[in-house]
């Protein structure tokens, strides 16, 4: 695990309010795997000026940076908010479907 | 139940058409988000940690078959096939797409529901005891005075756009059964010497950072007086509320601010100029409205019930169901069932769309088709027949709608949290569920008795944690979810804050730290003595030994 402070953009799909991440190819995934991630502050400035470039041409709503951790490549989000993002609810959704 | 008028339908159509071109012009880029916020949350629509959360008001919480069957059919066709009912007489969907949000609202128009009111800084939907109509202690049906509220607040020009959101509960009935001590204005009905009716007004209660008790301004305000005395509470708090400030922004920091008896006297002020004036209305007025609301054809039936009491004596599941979810009715022969959407287990206040649909078919099979959705997250059918009553549970069962829980301890209030919220500091429903399946067993939680625990995932304290006899709130340290306690609080007409106990558990202690919290009160109790009467009369002090005794906080 590097101990760098990485960071990744995700915001919410304007069409659905999905949880999308920001691609090198400049696209928005589910994934987070398809993630572009920042190593210094000044990659992160220009990552977020990308998105923000996505939010006022109204595909996406609300981006923001989020640190993450590259465990064995793979992006994994530090906070609990962010995994919980990455996964949806921890409850599942079908759990009273009958 | 209420139906709308021309001007009520004629009202929210054009509100769906409305927010339909702001939402395709949205869409198609020429609004922005920053434009478009204020827009969908006046429609109850806002964006989620995962996806957009569509609150529906479902007023003074009255639903009809139809109407029930409009929501399980919006959860089935432009949702994941659930809704969650939330404590504030709501329902939330938590997967609309914004493209279709128009026509969920168009299809709840056709039900004559909506979305308005359900956000922003209005006077929000006014919420009532979820017995209304029903209860054997009632004094009068609260729910046509929330309808006339609404109608006045509806829209109302001068309060559209208040220091901060402003939400009324209304009980006929001394049993608060609609936590009106919780809210911005709580209206409670007495009888005065001459046997009139009027409320006693409650200003500035509230839960969140700054959990506050409201405080009585009038002891006695005659009903037909109702709305002048409203306007002039609303008119000082206009003027007054801060605006600077969304902590100090609620009527309950004004009050505090210049003190009760000084705040009465403004409105008191205030009221002198509008009363008597055009706002309240006439008697045959409130009867048209009270009209709406009057009691179904019940049939004449004996109070006695052998068929009922066999069935007790034959099936101890069904025994345990009538002692925990089924009330005493008004009218002789029937009963008001409780439908326990606390599974063990399960997430408190879900319902999937068969559910719903099952509900409704049970409320026209042996009701009269009318449903309540109450404080608890929890469905109500309010006019079972006694004899009915154990053909109701056999269908309930099969549904997994007939946990015998309401009032006991696993019937918990708990609020999205971080599952689903994006305020959220912790998640609220594993937590809920965790506590729910170590009490699930039934003769264990019967012993327990009632008990009331609620779980909040931050200090805005939806689940109203601050008002529970256990209350537990979801706090943040370092990136790590911890729980606080709190020791009681009670929620009914001797409405009461809970104290932190001490330091917080973390996801895994907290289930322990609840079951140790019970674990004292079974030691100490006397006879049948609910928990709450226990811990005012032993205090913290002994909970606190044993939680803290065996260090199980960090
Ligand atoms: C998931 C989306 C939700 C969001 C974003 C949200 C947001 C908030 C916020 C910001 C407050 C604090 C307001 C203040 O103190 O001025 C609050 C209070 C409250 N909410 Fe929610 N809430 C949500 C869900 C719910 C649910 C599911 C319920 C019912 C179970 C609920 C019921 C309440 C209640 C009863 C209060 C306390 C009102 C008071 O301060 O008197 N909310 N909410
Ligand atoms: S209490 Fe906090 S976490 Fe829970 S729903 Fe309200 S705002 Fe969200």
């Amino acid at each position: 695990m590097s101990t760098n402070l990485t960071q990744a953009i995700t915001a919410n799909r304007l069409s659905d309010g999905f949880v999308v991440y920001l691609t090198a190819q400049d696209q928005w995934s589910e994934r987070i795997e398809d993630c572009q991630s920042a190593d210094d502050p000044r990659s992160a400035e220009t990552l977020f000026a990308r998105a923000q470039h996505h939010a006022d041409s109204g595909q996406i709503v609300g981006p923001y940076l989020f640190k993450i951790v590259r465990d064995g490549g793979h992006p994994v989000p530090l906070s609990r908010r962010e995994i919980i993002r990455t996964t949806g609810p921890s409850v599942g959704t079908d759990l009273n479907l009958k | 139940m209420y139906r709308y008028d021309e001007f009520d339908h004629a009202f929210v159509a054009e509100r769906v058409t409305q927010f339909r071109d702001q939402v395709a012009r949205r869409i198609s880029g020429e609004l922005s988000e920053d434009e478009f916020k204020p827009l969908r949350l006046m429609n109850g629509l806002y964006l989620q940690l995962h996806a957009y959360m569509l609150r529906v008001a479902i007023p003074y919480g009255t639903l009809s078959a139809l109407q029930m069957r409009k929501l399980a059919h919006i959860a089935r066709t432009y949702d994941r096939g659930y809704g969650h009912f939330t404590t504030r007489q709501n329902i939330q969907y938590n997967w609309p797409k914004l493209g279709e949000v128009p026509d969920i609202l168009a299809e709840l128009a056709a039900v004559e529901m909506h979305a308005i009111q359900t956000s922003g800084n209005c006077i929000r939907n006014t919420t009532a005891d979820p017995l209304a109509g029903v209860a054997a202690d009632e004094i009068e049906d609260p729910r046509a005075y929330a309808e006339i509220i609404r109608q006045w607040s509806t829209l109302h020009p001068e309060f559209s756009f208040l220091p901060r959101k402003f939400k009324i509960a209304v009980t006929g009935a001394p049993n608060d059964r609609a936590v009106t001590r919780g809210h911005d204005i709580g209206l409670r009905m007495h009888l005065d010497n001459a046997g009139a009716a009027g409320f006693e007004v409650m200003v500035g209660g509230g839960q969140g950072r700054t959990p506050i008790m409201a405080k009585t301004i009038r002891a006695f305000l005659p009903v037909d007086q109702l709305l002048s005395y409203l306007e002039a509470i609303l008119r000082v708090y206009n003027q007054l509320g801060r605006r600077d400030n969304i902590y100090k922004a609620r009527i309950k920091i004004l009050v505090q601010n210049v003190g009760v008896e000084a705040f009465a006297d403004l409105v008191e002020a205030e009221w002198r100029h509008i009363r008597d004036g055009a706002l309240d209305l006439p008697t045959e007025e409130r009867d048209r409205i009270a009209a709406y609301f009057s009691p179904p054809p019940y049939d004449d039936l004996s109070e006695d019930c052998p068929a009922l009491d066999n069935a007790i004596d034959a099936h101890p599941h069904f025994a345990a169901w009538m002692e925990s979810n089924v009330q005493a009715h008004k009218q002789p022969g029937y009963a008001i069932a409780t439908i326990s959407l606390k599974p063990h287990g399960g997430i408190p206040g879900d319902a999937s769309a068969a559910q719903m649909d099952a509900v409704a078919d049970l409320s026209e099979q042996y009701g009269f088709g009318e449903i309540r959705v109450s404080y608890k997250q929890n469905l109500i059918l309010p006019d079972i027949p006694k004899a009915d009553l154990y053909a109701l549970w056999l269908v309930l069962d099969r549904w997994d709608l007939a946990t015998a829980n309401a009032g006991r301890i696993s019937d918990i209030i708990a609020c999205p949290g971080l599952d689903y919220c994006n305020l959220a500091n912790a998640r609220s429903i594993p937590i809920a569920q965790r506590i729910s399946e170590r009490f699930s067993d039934l003769a264990r939680e019967r012993a327990i008795g009632d008990l009331s625990l609620n779980i909040s995932g931050c200090i805005n304290a939806c689940a109203h944690h601050h008002v529970a006899n256990i209350g537990i709130l979801g706090v943040d340290k370092k990136g790590t979810e911890f729980y606080q306690i709190t020791l009681g609080g009670v929620a009914n007409e001797n409405a009461t804050i809970g104290s932190i106990i001490g330091p917080a558990f973390d996801e895994w202690q907290i289930a322990d730290a609840v079951e140790t919290i019970v674990d004292v009160y079974l030691q100490q109790r006397e006879k049948d003595e609910p928990f709450i009467d226990t811990y005012q009369r032993i205090g913290p002090d002994p909970f606190k030994e044993k939680l803290y005794a065996t260090d199980q906080a960090r």
